[in-house]
This record gives structure tokens, C-alpha cells and sequence, in this order.
């Protein structure tokens, strides 16, 4: 069985000619599943870039990048999205939940381009949210929520189609020191309880701290890949 | 392919719910312009179709032939000698094909009965002319033969006279018939009342009273011109072809009036059906440029939905990101939005429809047309409708499915 994610000499060039700038100089990564990866860096360091990349919305510019052994850097757009569909899952420090839309219609977002029957998709997100907590707050709308709460929705919503791999960029960046304990908690508790890897990024030591495992990027190399060893 | 539409039109149903009021504004435009053409097209139809009755009304296929050259501004009948009954009997003696023929005599008379008076139009004929011109007795009878010849002072009234002399004075209907009127010089019995025509473009038809030819010729007018006839009417049947009788009674009267070949005609000959089709013709196309106006409002319609999903692609560019990065293909997003910009238009469609049913039906009762409901227009502004949402959809949508997921999710 090949691993859950596989980068060999992976780099992505923006712009052309002069004004190209390299993001990221070849990188070398295997993450398992089951893993919970924090990737750590300054702003201009590549983290983000390497986000994306990991996470199928961006192609690698050279190099080759293996999900569940499926060469992604040859998958056009649709396939690609295909991948995140049934794959994967997203969460982002603004949420991004869509307006004036209830968490439970949030949730369900997901299910819909799934096919799944209006009920299955009521029955899943109904459990989504119960996952997370929010059991009380189905019918409120991303204003009526605090941002703890929205994140929480997200995390359901990134879970509803029990993805294989939980994408978090900066999920605490905009929460304050309890709900980010809190939140947290709820991605150990989902890392550990269902197996669900997650790749994290974010600039906090303390949230890094959670993960198993740190990865640093400087100027789009690795710097270092640590694993805390098992308490 | 089928559940990806249903699911579009699904988001799209839902999105459309999320933002009503925008919704309601941007297919006001359409709304408007769908019910505009359907308003026009059957209320011009609506009109095609009461001219058509009033032309018919006055009876079809029937032919007037006039002294003077003809109609319009340069037409004159001053020193144009009038017709005699020896016409009228050489024209249904030689032409073959005439259902019926009757001469007639027009005046405006002072009409008195007690202390009402008014002035209404008299026309002296015989039997044939109601049956040319389609008259039905309501109460009574018409002259007799021997009224016709003697010239006996009884009158049959048309309806307006009969409500302005007798029910307006609160006359029982049962007294009318067997009253006596002031007519000009003399005094007439009513002997019959004519069921209403109604009101036609050209004047109240009812406003009428009929005489025997010579009462009217005898009784009503001076001596000068005692035996003449102002007009003749002839019916020339419903499977006749009238162009032929126009050029054999032209080709006889010219030959009876002594005009040389290089004289112009003296007289016309009037055919209702022409002035029917004529008529027809005419307000069908201003139908039809009443419909083109309305659909040039249909199309600006349509461009009030491309500016909205224009905006709202812009507007909602962090949405499509989410879209996309959760797993929605390009084509997903793009029929997305074009179910959404066809569904608002449709919906709009759909309310012009039921907006233009109520609007025809009060203004063809406010106008007196008949309400004439038309699918077919119906169905085309409805299909027109859709058409403008794809057409000004797509460009919104193509837009919207091209952005690129990582921007998309940056967008502020």
C-alpha cells in the first residue's frame, strides 16, 4: 500500500522569465495516514504555497506529488476537484462559510455535489454537526454564530464526507486563546477518534504542539521534520 | 449528467431563496417586458378582431356606390348629378351575381317626439336594405310593400333614438310602436325598433331612423330634388367576386352618365371587404410594431439579468471559491449559474404571463375589445423569456467557472 501522500522534488515556480519567483525549491515528504502534521514558517516562507499544492488546488511546477499513489500533477482541474470531492477536506482561518446560509445548509454544501438523496444528506450533516457540537445551532445562520462556532461548522463540514485527509490552514488565526484550546481539541479528538489525518498550517508554537509531527519551511526547502516522540 | 442538473438547479433554487428581494429586482425587468408583448399582441388582436365584427356588421361583401370621385380631401360631390331608381333598376336588371340592391336617401332631420328633440340621421330606402345591411327588427315590423310604393309616413327606429325620445321620457316600451315622431316636415308612426349594432369606429349606428324612399324623397325633403338618390346599396352575395361587379357596374353607370373615355368616373364604388381587409391589415401591423417595442423592453430585460449576475459573480467570487475547493467541477459552477440566470428569468417569464392575463383583461373590458387569450404568444414570450437567461447568463457564468480556485478563496 502506498502512502497516504508522497512529494518528490516538488517545486512551483510563479511568474516567468525575470520576474519568476520559486515558492518552493524541492521538497521531499511522505506523510501516512493517520498523521497529525503541523507545517510551520514565516509569511513568504512557502508553507501556504505547499498548503495548496497538498491540497490539490495547485499544480506542482516539476517534480511529482502521489496521493494514495494517484499522480496528481498530471490530474486537470476536474479531476482534481473529483479528488477534493471524495478525498478531502478544508478548513481556513476565515471560515468561509457561505452568508446568510444556516450551518446545517452549510454542511450539507458538500453532499449535494455528492448526489447523495436530501435525506441522506440531512442524516449526515445532522451527525456532522453533533460531532462537532453544535447540535443546538442547526438552524442559525455564519452572522448569528461566534467564530468559534463558525469554525466549528466548518470542521463539519470538512468532515461530513469523512474525507481521507483534513486540510487546516491557519484554523486558529482568527480565535482567541479558549476557542483556539477548543478547536484544538476537536481536531486531536477527530485525529485520534476516526483516524482522520491532518495537515495543519499555522505560525503558533503552542497550536504546533498539538501535532505529532512539525514540519518547517524556509524559502520553499524544508528545514526541519520533527516527531514528537509518543507520550 | 441529469442528477448534475437537478443538483444545479437545485443550488440555483436555493440561492435564488438566500437573495429574494435582488432576485424579484433583476426579473422585474423581464417580467415587465414579457407582460408588455403578450399586452400588445392580444390586445392588438383583440382590436384586429372587433374591426373586423364592426366591418361585418355592416353587413358583408356589400358594395356602395357614391356619387363624387371617390374618398379623401380632393373628393367632391358638388355638381355631381345623384342616382335614379332607373339606375337601380338598370343595374339589377343587367348585371348578374347581385343578392339584393336598394336605393338610398340620406338626411339629417330634426326629431321631435313631446317636448325631446334631436337630430338623427333618416335614411330612406326600401325592404332590401335591412337584409343588405344586416338590420334585425327587435320590436314590430318593417314597411310594406305597399308603404314602400305609397310612401306612407311610418318610420322603424334605431335603438339610441328609441332610448333618447321614449325611455328617457319614461315611455313604457309596449307605447313605442304605433307612436307618432316629428320628422323634419312631417309626422311619422313608428311601426318597428332595430336591435342594437352598437357602437362602431365610425360613429353610433343606432343613432338611425328608417323611412319608405319615398316618404323620405315626398314627405320629409324639399321639392328640388324629389327623385333623387344620394347612394345605392348593393349585396353582392357571399361567394361573389366582387372585383368583377365593381368593373361591370363601373363600365354601365359610366355608359349611363354619358362620360367619355377621357372623363374621370363621376361616382364611386365603396367594397367593404377591401375596407375590412384594408382595415385588418393595418392594425395587425401596428400589432406587430407594438410587439417589437415591447420586445426590444424584453431584451433590455435581459440585460438588467446579465448586469446582476455580472455583480453577483464578482460579489460572490469567495463562494465560488469555497465551491470549488469542497469538490465542484468548473462545469458545475458554470451551470450553476446559468440554471440560476435561466430559472430567474424563466420565473420572470412566468410572472409576466399572469401579469399580462390581469392587464389584458381589465384593459379590454376598459377599451371595449374582446379578450382574445392567444397561446401562442404566450408560449413564444415564455421561450424568449428562458432564451434571454441563457444568452445572458453565459457570459456571467463562463466568467465564474474560470476563476481559479486559490484567488477565489483569497478574494476579499
Amino acid at each position: 500500500m502506498p502512502p497516504l501522500i508522497e512529494l518528490r522534488a516538488l517545486t512551483k515556480t510563479y511568474g516567468q522569465g525575470d520576474a519568476a519567483f520559486q515558492a518552493l525549491r524541492g521538497i521531499d515528504l511522505t506523510i501516512h495516514r493517520g498523521e497529525f502534521v503541523a507545517i510551520m514558517g514565516h509569511s513568504g516562507s512557502g508553507k501556504s504555497t505547499l498548503m495548496n499544492t497538498l491540497g490539490c488546488l495547485d499544480t506542482p511546477t516539476t517534480g511529482t506529488y502521489r496521493y494514495e499513489g494517484i499522480p496528481v500533477e498530471t490530474l486537470d482541474a476536474d479531476q482534481r476537484s473529483l479528488l477534493r470531492r471524495h478525498a478531502l477536506g478544508f478548513i481556513f482561518q476565515g471560515f468561509n462559510l457561505l452568508a446568510r446560509t444556516s450551518a446545517l445548509e452549510n454542511v450539507e454544501l458538500p453532499l449535494l455535489y455528492r448526489g447523495l438523496s436530501k435525506r441522506r444528506r440531512h442524516e449526515k450533516a445532522l451527525d456532522a454537526l453533533a460531532a462537532v457540537g453544535l447540535s443546538a445551532k442547526l438552524k442559525n445562520t455564519p452572522a448569528e454564530l461566534s467564530g468559534g462556532q463558525q469554525q466549528r461548522v466548518a470542521i463539519a463540514r470538512a468532515i461530513v464526507t469523512e474525507p481521507g485527509t483534513l486540510f487546516a490552514d491557519e484554523p486558529t488565526g482568527n480565535l482567541d486563546t479558549a476557542t483556539t484550546v477548543e478547536i484544538m481539541q476537536l481536531l486531536t479528538r477527530l485525529n485520534t477518534g476516526r483516524g482522520i489525518t491532518v495537515i495543519m498550517v499555522t505560525h503558533e508554537d503552542d497550536v504546533a504542539a498539538c501535532a505529532r509531527r512539525t514540519v518547517r519551511i524556509t524559502d520553499g526547502l524544508i528545514e526541519s521534520d520533527l516527531v514528537r516522540p509518543a507520550a | 449528467m441529469l442528477t448534475m442538473l437537478l443538483n444545479a438547479f437545485q443550488i440555483a433554487l436555493r440561492e435564488i431563496r438566500r437573495n429574494l428581494t435582488r432576485a424579484f429586482l433583476t426579473v422585474l425587468g423581464i417580467i415587465i417586458g414579457v407582460a408588455a408583448v403578450i399586452t400588445m399582441v392580444t390586445l392588438g388582436q383583440g382590436t384586429t378582431q372587433a374591426v373586423k365584427n364592426q366591418i361585418s356588421s355592416l353587413g358583408s361583401n356589400l358594395l356602395m356606390l357614391r356619387p363624387g370621385a371617390g374618398f379623401g380631401p380632393r373628393s367632391s360631390s358638388a355638381g355631381v348629378p345623384n342616382f335614379t331608381e332607373d339606375d337601380v333598376a338598370a343595374i339589377s336588371g343587367q348585371i348578374p351575381g347581385i343578392a339584393a340592391i336598394a336605393p338610398v336617401r340620406n338626411a339629417s332631420l330634426s326629431t321631435i317626439h313631446l317636448q325631446n328633440a334631436r337630430n338623427t340621421s333618416v335614411t330612406g330606402t326600401t325592404a332590401a336594405w335591412f337584409q343588405i345591411n344586416k338590420w334585425t327588427i327587435a320590436d314590430g315590423r318593417i314597411f310594406t310593400e305597399t308603404e314602400q310604393q305609397t310612401g306612407a309616413a311610418v318610420c322603424v327606429i334605431g335603438n339610441t333614438v328609441k332610448r333618447e325620445l321614449f325611455d328617457n321620457a319614461g315611455i313604457p316600451a309596449s307605447r313605442i310602436i304605433g307612436s307618432k315622431i316629428r320628422l323634419g316636415k312631417a309626422s311619422c308612426e313608428v311601426i318597428g325598433i332595430l336591435a342594437a349594432k352598437g357602437q362602431v369606429g365610425m360613429g353610433d349606428q343606432d343613432d338611425t331612423i328608417i323611412v319608405p324612399l319615398a316618404a323620405i324623397q315626398r314627405r320629409l325633403l324639399g321639392r328640388s330634388s324629389a327623385r333623387d338618390i344620394s347612394m345605392i346599396s348593393i349585396s353582392a352575395g357571399e361567394n361573389a367576386d366582387s372585383a368583377r361587379l365593381i368593373s361591370e357596374i363601373t363600365a354601365l353607370m359610366r355608359q349611363r352618365r354619358n362620360l367619355q373615355r377621357n372623363q374621370d368616373n363621376n361616382f364611386n364604388v365603396f367594397d367593404t371587404r377591401q375596407i375590412a381587409e384594408t382595415l385588418s391589415s393595418s392594425t395587425r401591423m401596428m400589432t406587430m410594431l407594438l410587439a417589437a417595442v415591447a420586445g426590444v423592453s424584453l431584451l433590455v430585460g435581459g440585460i438588467g439579468i446579465m448586469n446582476i449576475m455580472l455583480v453577483s459573480v464578482t460579489e460572490r467570487t469567495r463562494e465560488i471559491g469555497i465551491r470549488l475547493a469542497i469538490g465542484a467541477r468548473a462545469r458545475e459552477v458554470l451551470l450553476q449559474f446559468l440554471v440560476e440566470a435561466i430559472t430567474l428569468s424563466s420565473i420572470g417569464g412566468l410572472a409576466g404571463i399572469a401579469f399580462a392575463l390581469g392587464l389584458c383583461y381589465a384593459l379590454a373590458g376598459l377599451i371595449n375589445v374582446p379578450f382574445l387569450f392567444n397561446p401562442q404568444i404566450n408560449l413564444i414570450a415564455f421561450v424568449f423569456s428562458a432564451a434571454v437567461g441563457i444568452l445572458f447568463g453565459y457570459t456571467p457564468a463562463r466568467r465564474a467557472a474560470a476563476l481559479d480556485p486559490i484567488d477565489a478563496l483569497r478574494h476579499e
